[in-house]
């Protein structure tokens, strides 16, 4: 008898106080998170914060140190057969034989995974069709573009119909566009059921696909939530601003009923406001005005992922690939 | 399920095939060997040969026809080391890590590359053969069809048994190690003892004892024991020594390969228990 462990029907992935060390390191240190049924989950961390191990330890190729695991309902360690048997994995850098066609990855795929011979053939079908490879099926990989692996990838992943499908990193590497086209497969794999656990460190990624993120920076979950509540914990708007005396500025706006948080940067300051930015903002000025105190430079925007991210880690995660909106930025100098 | 190394098997047959250059040299080099070495150690051994008196009514074979059965052996030796490689580029590649993550029982990926090994070594057994008897090896000489039959089927099953063994070492080499060029070194410094503590070239009677010793329990020698027994007969003088096979001598080293490939099987089993590729 293989021993579920106690299964809650929405709940498909549980992790209780996982630790994982290499040595000294930490590479996790005592995370928890669930994941449910039908949803896209986001680890979202920088490169090294121990996404990876995580993901490793989940889809049993790391063996567990501490803490509890299960997928599907089957403890990773009990039971990792019957784990393996339920999860489909796209691995962070691309792993196709280049020498293997596209067909031969999806059958070798389907054999590894003891799929019956009509079984492979059809689902073969179904896949290239759902990745539009239908075309590219005698091609040997190498001959094709980075996002047609990458599709390929999610084929290979979605093979065996997984309850699962593990994303690690789905689009490192991959222009803009094929980003988005990326995301649409995803979106689309997952409304037909498949439950989605994803690692990324682009916040738009996380931002764009995740019903529900986990923001994981040195092993740790830092906040976890669905995006758009993480972003409104920052407030409605951010205002960032320069003045010519910024420490006196914070002090008087501080105060301000509308202003929640106060954050200090190299130049400047960001207010985070509870209430509309565009009413919120001429109050500031005047308040600034009355005092006597002269600003350069104004911005108004709304908390993206990225802000949520640098609040609550205290840092940027560099190696962005795409050119993050930055502040729209108004320039009031010399008003 | 229990049929998993099946897949194994033929995604590794895949890339024998697609890889030109692998497939043509690993069939050529064994036919240079013969080629170029046997023609010319033979043309010399069997002059300096040619003087010695032999008790009559026995079968003298020539050199060539002596280091044939030496020539299959090693290169079978050569490619079942190198046999292992293809999961070391696996692993660096990170293609491993699909294998190791699916429900596939392990074992399958050592039985798979074993399976994929032996094809090659007895494609490169009968090329060699052939090509060995067209440049003038007597093999099977006087042999009526059905011993010829029974000596290639025989030889094949040596040849089986002994490259089952190394694969499955050069597996287990291959999966703890980090680089190619580490298994490269490795199988380097293996096969320069095991080639030449054997009987593959020459008779083992004259080594020193130790050298001795090494040579009866080498696999190498079973192997070639077998090979000479299933090509050339159970009675023969080669190189001035007169060898003499009983059916127990060959079912005893054919027993020994089996206990090397086992222990060897339990080796790399061991070491893809403990394997950890992420």
């Amino acid at each position: 008898m293989s021993d579920q462990v106690q299964f809650n029907d929405q709940i498909i992935i549980r992790v209780e106080n996982l630790e994982h060390s290499y040595g000294e390191f930490k590479a996790v240190d005592g995370i928890s998170f669930t994941v449910k049924k039908g949803e896209i989950f986001s680890f979202l961390g920088p490169n090294g914060a121990g996404k990876s191990t995580a993901i490793n330890v989940l889809i049993t190729l790391l063996a567990k140190q501490k803490g509890n695991a299960s997928v599907a309902g089957y403890d990773v360690t009990k039971d990792p057969q019957k784990v393996r048997e339920s999860i489909g994995i796209v691995f962070q850098d691309i792993t196709l034989d280049r020498d293997m066609t596209v067909w031969e990855i999806l059958e070798f795929h389907g054999r590894l995974y003891n799929m019956s011979r009509e079984e492979r053939k059809e689902r073969i079908d179904e896949l290239l069709s759902l990745v539009q490879l239908d075309a590219k099926k005698d091609e040997r990989t190498k001959n094709l573009s980075g996002g047609m692996k990458r599709r390929l990838e999610i084929a290979r992943g979605l093979m065996t119909r997984p309850k699962v499908l593990f994303l690690d990193e789905p689009t490192i590497g991959l222009d803009p566009q094929t980003r988005m086209r990326m995301w649409e497969y995803i979106k689309g794999v997952n409304k037909e059921g498949t439950t989605i656990f994803l690692t990324t460190h682009y916040m738009d990624e996380a931002d764009q696909l995740s019903d529900r993120i986990s923001i994981i920076d040195q092993g740790k979950i830092i906040i976890s939530g669905k995006p758009w509540e993480l972003k409104n914990t920052l407030g409605q708007d951010l205002i960032y601003m320069e003045t010519n005396d910024n420490e006196a500025a914070i002090r008087l706006l501080k105060d301000l009923p509308s202003v929640r948080e106060v954050r200090t940067k190299t130049k400047g300051f960001v207010l985070m406001v509870n209430e509309d930015g565009t009413k919120v903002l001429p109050i500031v000025i005047d308040a600034l005005r009355d005092a006597g105190i002269d600003s350069s430079t104004i911005n108004l925007k709304k908390p993206s992922m990225d802000d949520v991210f640098v609040f609550y880690t205290g840092k940027e995660i560099r190696d962005e690939p795409t050119g993050k909106t930055a502040f729209l930025t108004i320039r009031t100098g010399g008003r | 399920m229990p049929m998993g190394f099946t897949t194994i098997y033929w995604r590794d047959m895949i890339r024998f095939v697609r890889f030109k250059t692998l497939l043509v040299s690993s069939l050529l080099q064994p036919a240079l060997w013969l080629a170029f070495f046997g023609i010319a150690m033979s043309s010399s051994f069997d002059k300096l040969m040619a003087g010695i008196p032999v008790p009559p009514g026995v079968h003298v074979v020539g050199y060539l026809t002596f280091m044939g059965a030496g020539i299959i052996a090693m290169t079978t030796l050569f490619t079942s080391l190198f046999g292992g490689i293809v999961i070391l580029f696996d692993k660096n590649w990170g293609l491993m890590r699909e294998i190791l993550a699916s429900p596939m029982n392990r074992n399958h990926i050592i039985f798979g590359i074993g399976l994929s090994g032996v094809t090659k070594s007895f494609i490169q057994a009968i090329i060699i053969m052939v090509f060995g008897i067209l440049i003038g090896a007597a093999f099977f000489a006087g042999f009526t069809p059905v011993e010829i039959f029974i000596g290639i089927v025989g030889i094949l099953a040596f040849v089986g048994m002994f490259a089952l063994g190394f694969l499955f070492l050069s597996a287990a080499i291959a999966i703890s190690m980090e680089s190619p060029e580490g298994l490269q070194g490795v199988t380097t410094l293996l096969t320069m003892p095991i080639f030449f503590a054997s009987n593959a070239l020459y008779p083992t009677d004259a080594f020193p004892e130790f050298l001795k010793i090494l040579s009866v329990y080498n696999p190498m020698t079973l192997l070639i024991t077998g090979i000479r027994y299933f090509v050339i007969g159970p009675d023969f003088i080669a190189l001035g020594k007169h060898y003499q096979y009983t059916q127990s001598d060959i079912l005893i080293s054919y027993l020994g390969l089996v206990i090397f490939a086992a222990l060897m099987f339990v080796l790399a089993w061991w070491r893809f228990k403990k394997a950890v590729v992420t």
